[in-house]
């Protein structure tokens, strides 16, 4: 099937000549599937408006992100990425959440370090209930990148 | 287990630059185990180093491997029918100083850096910490001392002690830091074993420190020693 790909949004600035492509970040959530990813189904159930930056890898619990994942998909091009756990205190998995939070913080210091910036990278706490948090998560990290602007290795892979 | 930390990322960054296919190498066993140098950490020094010379523009091939042990030279020669070792401009060992120097001897026409610094032989405290206990001193007396180290456990590495700069439990070099003798009494205390501890130990013998140490085993003696005959 052929796969259909989005328009960039177009911003006339100054006259016709001067069409510039407004810059659509690519954000990568990884979301635990109890609490988060419910959050965000909910989210789409009530009609909630969020940015289509917003790519979702499901995870059965954000203890189980590695930081390597997390330093993958940078790689790969991802503008940001959020982690989207339990609130504190009610993950599934009694503390998956808890190790998430120590592996974003590390994960946070690797990217410092290579240059690309720490804070294209958070963590949230976001419960089931709360769509509204998820699409805070969304905008949140879609401000972030714009003003961080594009990881540039992304566009070597187009 | 050899217990490593991995080197800050600048001073990897430095000793790979300039270089443009690159080989990262994990060791599958002591390094693994204390996260520094296994499949995980290879993978995200890989993606680390991708990023940041990508972000500054360098086209560079960084690629992954990780073999069981980097100390054996077997391991080894199969790393090079997996990847085509002649390919690489340089190889990052992610292994202790061992494991670095046995790739380096099997291979070595190519640079091979170390990303890791070897610090000590110890235990895990719990995940994520580790603690030395032993110096490899190759004169074992864990079997008069209640199997506490006295060497590595006590900051002056007194084999009869405690000493006058005990207080309390604790040591005067570092209040932090229990008197390992103390510990060593109140263990052998608690076995019923306290004579033991009023036998004095002799000097060490040093000459056993001499380096580089090498260790035959009584039945391979043979193959390594010269007047060693087995018919």
């Amino acid at each position: 099937m052929e796969q259909q790909t989005a328009q960039p949004e177009m911003t006339v600035i100054g006259g016709v000549d001067e069409i510039v492509e407004e810059f659509q970040p690519k954000i990568e959530a990884m979301i635990c599937t109890y609490c988060t990813y419910a959050a965000a189904d909910l989210a789409g159930s009530q009609r909630l408006q969020y940015p289509p930056t917003v790519k979702i890898v499901k995870y059965p619990c954000t203890g189980r992100i590695s930081v390597a994942h997390i330093l993958k998909a940078f790689e790969l091009g991802a503008d940001a990425v959020l982690v989207g756990g339990c609130e504190v205190g009610t993950c599934h998995f009694i503390e998956g959440n808890l190790r998430a939070t120590e592996r974003v913080a590390y994960a946070k210091k690797l990217l410092e370090e290579t240059g690309l910036g720490g804070d294209r990278l958070e963590m949230f706490y976001i419960s089931a209930s709360d769509s509204h948090g998820f699409v805070n998560a969304v905008n949140e990290m879609t401000d972030r990148a714009k003003k961080m602007g594009p990881n540039f290795l992304g566009q070597a892979r187009g | 287990m050899i217990v490593a930390t991995r080197k800050p990322f600048t001073e990897i960054k430095d000793l790979v630059s300039g270089h443009r296919k690159i080989l990262i190498v994990g060791c599958g066993t002591c390094v693994s185990v204390c996260l520094a140098g296994g499949e995980i950490e290879v993978s995200i020094l890989a993606s680390q180093l991708r990023i940041a010379l990508g972000l500054e523009g360098d086209d560079v091939q960084i690629d992954e491997a990780i073999v069981e042990r980097q100390c054996n030279r077997e391991f080894l020669v199969l790393l090079g029918k997996k990847k085509n070792m002649t390919d690489y401009d340089v190889i990052v060992s992610m292994a202790c100083g061992a494991g670095v120097q046995l790739l380096g001897d099997v291979y070595d026409q190519k640079p091979v850096v170390p990303a890791l610094n070897t610090v000590f032989i110890g235990i895990e405290e719990g995940p994520g910490i580790w603690a030395e206990r032993c110096q490899s001193c190759g004169n074992c007396v864990l079997g008069e001392t209640g199997d506490i180290c006295p060497i590595t456990m006590c900051p002056k590495g007194l084999l009869n002690g405690p000493c006058s700069g005990s207080r309390h439990g604790r040591c005067e070099v570092n209040p932090e830091i229990e008197c390992a003798w103390v510990k060593i009494y109140d263990r052998l205390a608690a076995r019923g074993d306290l004579e033991r501890i009023s036998k004095v130990l002799p000097p060490r013998k040093n000459s056993r420190r001499a380096h580089p140490a090498v260790a035959t085993h009584e039945a391979y003696k043979r193959r390594f020693v010269k007047d060693e005959k087995i018919v």
